[in-house]
């Protein structure tokens, strides 16, 4: 490997990392401000100017904080449990392409941590690897609330992934048709989303070609199922304070704790630019290319795809302030008699009409 | 070095990074905390009420029959993203295979909410 390619894949994996830390930072902050607002209260308001700075304060806080280790822990598997359930959650936004690609001198630098061609297999993977952190730090801590909290958060977790994963395959079938053969990298679904549906009928020439419209179910699937397989409201039972203290990590203070609290945010920010990549178009958009110096129309795409994700992630926030907590019970019937039934069907009803455009009619 | 490996070395480079820095924040605040630990703080915190008994619980075991039915579902994606992704070249017989193979695989789900498996009572 050359220097210039070195230092390519070096940029690419700071400012990806970078680029998740700041956003994080910032959604703690967004999500007590706009809570506070849609609740009519000020919110954090002292460190910085709206409180902006409260986050870092509070890490910071955290910094001189005791950790406390109960007696009665398997002390190895305490320990690991927050890498596990903090490092999966920084490989998911890996594979996110956060812009477009740009050229120096003759390499390309793609805005992404990395474009592996199994991109949407891999956020899978993770999204399943990220259950491990939750159970054994439940099991581990030797106390009845977190163990209880831990088999809450699987069995939640696998159920809504089964749905979450179904909705994938609807759009990796959509996705297929759309381009030379299929393919599961997400910079490659981004690329397919880029201009509008005027090629189908001209009035639709201001209509961006996203995989939303076509694929509507399977877009509120996954968004009903991300938001399940966060633990965030309305289906945080895991966290259920007045049934089970605090949930899976009750027993972990301190910086340990701080590392869960970060996991379940940076999930939230993936898992909505997951969203927006697969169904809102990602970073495609109007540049202007031409018309406005290049660099603005060279940020423009960054910015297009902040922007669809925080409309997801705002989405997130207003579920929390607007919907009660829902009952154990009606959470998995939530998930496998309507979910899980209305993902597969939507399935095949989705890919037996892409086989009569692509394939004929049987009887033709 | 191929495109290929060069992929899977970021990933490598990133989950690293992501360890250095777990670790670095957990050893600088390992450094600035105070420690001094006391029996009463060591006790299993709990509910904030002295725990009573072991620190086992039993669970439901309805947990277990969705994780079960969780292994069927996993198992179906293993087969159906390759399929989603070549479907194109299988055409209508790749189509029609797998709309039997999703058909059974409702059958089955239906089969389990009648049988009662998945009522949580």
């Amino acid at each position: 490997m050359s220097w210039p390619e070195f230092g390519i894949i070096a940029f690419r994996v700071v400012v990806t990392f970078v680029l998740l830390l700041v956003v994080t930072v910032i959604n703690v902050w967004a999500e007590r401000k706009i809570l506070a607002d849609m609740q009519s209260r000020i919110g954090p308001s002292r460190a910085g100017p709206w409180g902006i700075l409260q986050t870092v304060a509070d890490g910071l806080k955290l910094f001189f904080k005791e950790s406390v280790i109960p007696r009665k822990v398997e002390l190895g598997m305490y320990l690991l449990a927050p890498f596990l359930a903090i490092i999966p959650a920084f490989l998911i936004f890996m594979m996110v392409p956060w812009g477009k690609p740009f050229m120096i001198g003759d390499h390309e630098v793609a805005l992404q941590g990395a474009d592996l061609n199994i991109g949407l297999l891999f956020i899978l993977a993770m999204s399943s690897m990220a259950v491990y952190g939750v159970v054994l730090a439940g099991w581990s801590s030797g106390s009845k609330y977190p163990l209880l909290g831990a088999v809450r958060a699987t069995a939640q977790a696998i159920s809504y992934e089964a749905a979450m994963g179904l909705a994938m395959v609807a759009v990796v079938v959509f996705t297929a048709t759309q381009g030379e053969g299929g393919t599961l990298s997400m910079a490659e679904i981004v690329e397919r989303q880029t201009g509008t549906w005027g090629d189908i009928s001209p009035v639709l020439s201001f209509v961006p070609r996203w995989n939303l419209f076509p694929q509507f179910v399977a877009f509120v699937i996954f968004l009903v199922a991300i938001v399940a397989e966060t633990n965030r409201a309305p289906f945080d039972l895991v966290e259920a304070e007045q049934e089970l203290v605090g949930g899976f990590h009750t027993e972990y203070s301190g910086m340990r704790f701080a590392m869960f609290f970060l996991a379940e945010y940076v999930n939230i920010f993936s898992m909505s630019a997951i969203a927006a990549t697969l169904f809102l178009g990602g970073w495609a958009g109007p540049t202007f290319e031409g018309s406005l110096p290049g660099l603005i129309s060279g940020s423009l795409p960054t910015i297009y795809f902040l922007i669809k994700t925080y409309a997801i992630v705002f989405i997130f926030f207003w579920l929390r302030a607007t919907l009660p907590r829902l009952r154990y019970d009606q959470l998995m019937t939530l998930g496998w008699k309507r979910l899980i039934p209305a993902a597969l069907t939507w399935l095949v009803i989705s890919t037996v009409a892409i086989g009569f455009r692509q394939f004929g009619a049987p009887w033709s | 070095m191929s495109p290929y490996f060069e992929s899977y070395l970021t990933v490598g480079a990133f989950a690293a990074l992501g360890v250095v820095l777990v670790l670095g924040i957990l050893g600088v605040a390992s450094i600035l905390r105070p420690d001094n630990p006391t029996k009463a703080k060591k006790l299993t915190y709990e509910c904030g009420v002295d725990a009573v008994g072991s620190g086992w619980s039993q669970s439901y075991i309805r947990y277990y029959v969705f994780g079960l039915l969780f292994v069927i579902f996993d198992v179906e994606a293993v087969f159906i993203f390759p399929w989603a992704i070549i479907l194109e070249d299988l055409g209508v017989f790749g189509l029609v295979e797998m709309l039997v193979f999703i058909g059974i695989l409702l059958l089955g789900l239906v089969y389990a909410i009648r049988k009662g498996v998945l009522q949580w009572e």
